[in-house]
């Protein structure tokens, strides 16, 4: 087993071996900041997941979150923050991968491939530098959202409230950039710039969704929600309407059923969502 | 239609690539005319229609679209591109599409207004398709997505539209019944029209020009066999029956 415990806590030996009820297990603060964390990051994916997927950008944002690991790293390295320096190194990815399938003759899941590993390395070649002790490394890859702290929390809906204006305001903008972006260009609209910005934004949610699900999960949280919603309705607003209901649902049986089993969270919350995604698939065949 | 200028290019020439897709292009289309442009795959029709829109920044030669820059013009230009590769499943109403034409109108984080969607649902009236406005663009069959296309370079109440092989994906039956549309509209607009369908051009196009590299056109219907061999760079048999000019290639 790894050293990184990403399994909920047990409460102290006197409750050894007893099947909680969810009042009980929401009792405690650090399943009430989980769970906080947890619905906010899912209108998260809920807005941005559907655009990935109208977008075919899914890889693109797995490039940004491996790439991320490299800051982590650094983190590490420097005794800071490892999130601050996620973001730096999850932007950077962003713009690198949309300006170099862009311009040269790299084609995007080149781009995206090269990144994807040299952000890995580089994160685990700090890590080695750093020769400290790196007990939550482990989490920063597969996710403990109960390790989740309120500042975390702060940081998630800060992020969380900025994208929601965001599309808000470029609604009718990102809408012609994910149906029809070569029309959009005839008509004036700078797709460039206007993916590119996409990219940062699929950039920043991924570090949120570090906390939770972890690097490796993360693609399958920002996309599952929004790819069910699609095969049960056919606006824009209700998709979203319906992945953030489907992902704070997924977080909270996710949540539920780790504790209960003592399984991994992150990945607990990716099978249900996996699991209810093959489901709904067959059923809508 | 007072006969004033709707687009005036003057030897205008695209290098793309390397290679030399226009080449001294010089052509004037008076405001109300119906022109078709035809001419074989990799002639240069979409790129002359980007250089209209200003698209292409034309390294040699000016154009001018209604008096003005290309770019100052756009808002005034309708557009259809070539049938487009879009997601057939993308979750979008027929009216929400046709409504992204008046994005010239409203800017980058510009909000439609109740204008804006009346303007649309006019749109979608005078193709004909204002019963199917809230049915997902990827349940229409081709023709009706065209006429949905149609709309949505019509909703700007443009003074100039530009059409890039607007037929495809109509089912020939339908065909008929989609050019008179256009003809129809040539009556408030002027009209460019990239097309293959060498018949259907001649018959309700008022002019035809021929592109391949250089532009074949002499302000009316006819072209000589010359030109329409020059540009084509093949053999064609002329067959005119009442219909102006039947092109037919002949293949090795």
């Amino acid at each position: 087993m790894p050293r990184g415990d990403d399994r909920p806590r047990r409460p102290p030996s006197g409750f050894e071996g007893a099947r909680l009820t969810m009042i009980e297990i929401f009792a405690y603060e650090f399943m009430q900041r989980a769970l906080f964390a947890g619905v906010i990051a899912s209108v998260l994916c809920g807005v941005i997941g559907i655009y990935v997927i109208l977008n075919r950008i899914v890889f693109i944002g797995g490039g940004i979150a491996h790439t991320a690991f490299g800051g982590i790293g650094l983190g590490y390295l420097l005794g800071m923050d490892p999130l601050i320096f996620a973001v730096l190194f999850s932007v950077a990815a962003a713009l690198g991968i949309g300006a170099i399938s862009d311009r040269s003759r790299v084609s995007e899941d080149t781009a995206i491939g090269v990144f994807w590993a040299a952000g890995m390395s580089l994160g685990i070649v700090f890590v080695s530098l750093s020769r400290g002790y790196a007990p939550d490394l482990f989490d920063y890859l597969f996710g403990n959202i109960l390790a989740v702290s309120w500042n975390d929390v702060l940081l998630i809906s800060v992020l969380t409230l900025g994208m929601i204006i965001l599309v808000a305001l470029l609604y009718k903008d990102l809408l012609i950039l994910s149906f029809d972006p070569s029309y959009g260009e005839a008509v004036g609209l700078p797709t460039r710039e206007l993916r590119l910005l996409l990219l940062c934004m699929v950039a920043l949610s991924v570090v949120v969704l570090i906390k939770i699900v972890g690097i490796i999960l993360v693609i399958a949280l920002l996309t599952i929600p929004g790819a069910i919603g699609r095969q049960h309705a056919q606006s824009l607003k209700r998709i979203m309407a319906i992945s953030i209901f489907l992902g704070a649902s997924f977080v909270l049986v996710g949540l539920v059923l780790s504790y209960q089993l003592n399984i991994p969270s992150g990945a607990t919350i990716i099978l249900t969502a996996s699991g209810t995604f093959f489901a709904s698939t067959l059923l809508t065949r | 239609m007072t006969g004033a200028s709707a687009v005036s290019i003057e030897d205008l020439s695209v290098y793309l690539g390397g290679r030399t897709v226009l080449e001294d292009v010089n052509i004037e289309v008076k405001e109300g005319d119906f022109l078709g442009l035809i001419g074989p795959n990799g002639g240069g029709k979409t790129t002359l229609l980007k250089a209209i829109l200003g698209l292409i920044k034309p390294p040699r030669g000016r154009v001018l679209v209604l008096g003005m820059s290309p770019e100052e013009a756009r808002k005034r230009v309708g557009y259809l591109p070539q049938k487009s590769l879009f997601d057939p499943k993308f979750p979008i109403s027929a009216l929400e599409v046709v409504m992204m034409g008046r994005y010239g109108k409203r800017g980058l984080f510009g909000r439609y207004s109740p204008e804006d969607r009346d303007a649309a649902l006019a749109a979608l009236s005078a193709v004909g398709m204002l019963e199917e406005k809230d049915r997902e663009i990827g349940g229409l069959s081709g023709g009706q997505q065209q006429r949905i296309f149609v709309a949505r370079a019509l909703v700007s109440e443009p003074e100039l539209l530009l059409l890039d092989e607007p037929a495809t994906g109509i089912d020939s039956s339908r065909q008929r019944e989609f050019y008179e549309l256009l003809s129809e509209l040539n009556e408030k607009m002027t009209i460019i029209m990239v097309s293959h369908d060498i018949s259907a051009v001649s018959t309700y196009v008022k002019k035809i020009a021929c592109v391949n590299r250089k532009l074949y056109y002499h302000s009316s219907k006819e072209l000589t066999a010359e030109d329409i061999e020059e540009a084509y760079q093949c053999p064609v048999e002329m067959i005119a029956h009442g219909v102006p000019h039947r092109v037919l290639r002949e293949h090795d």
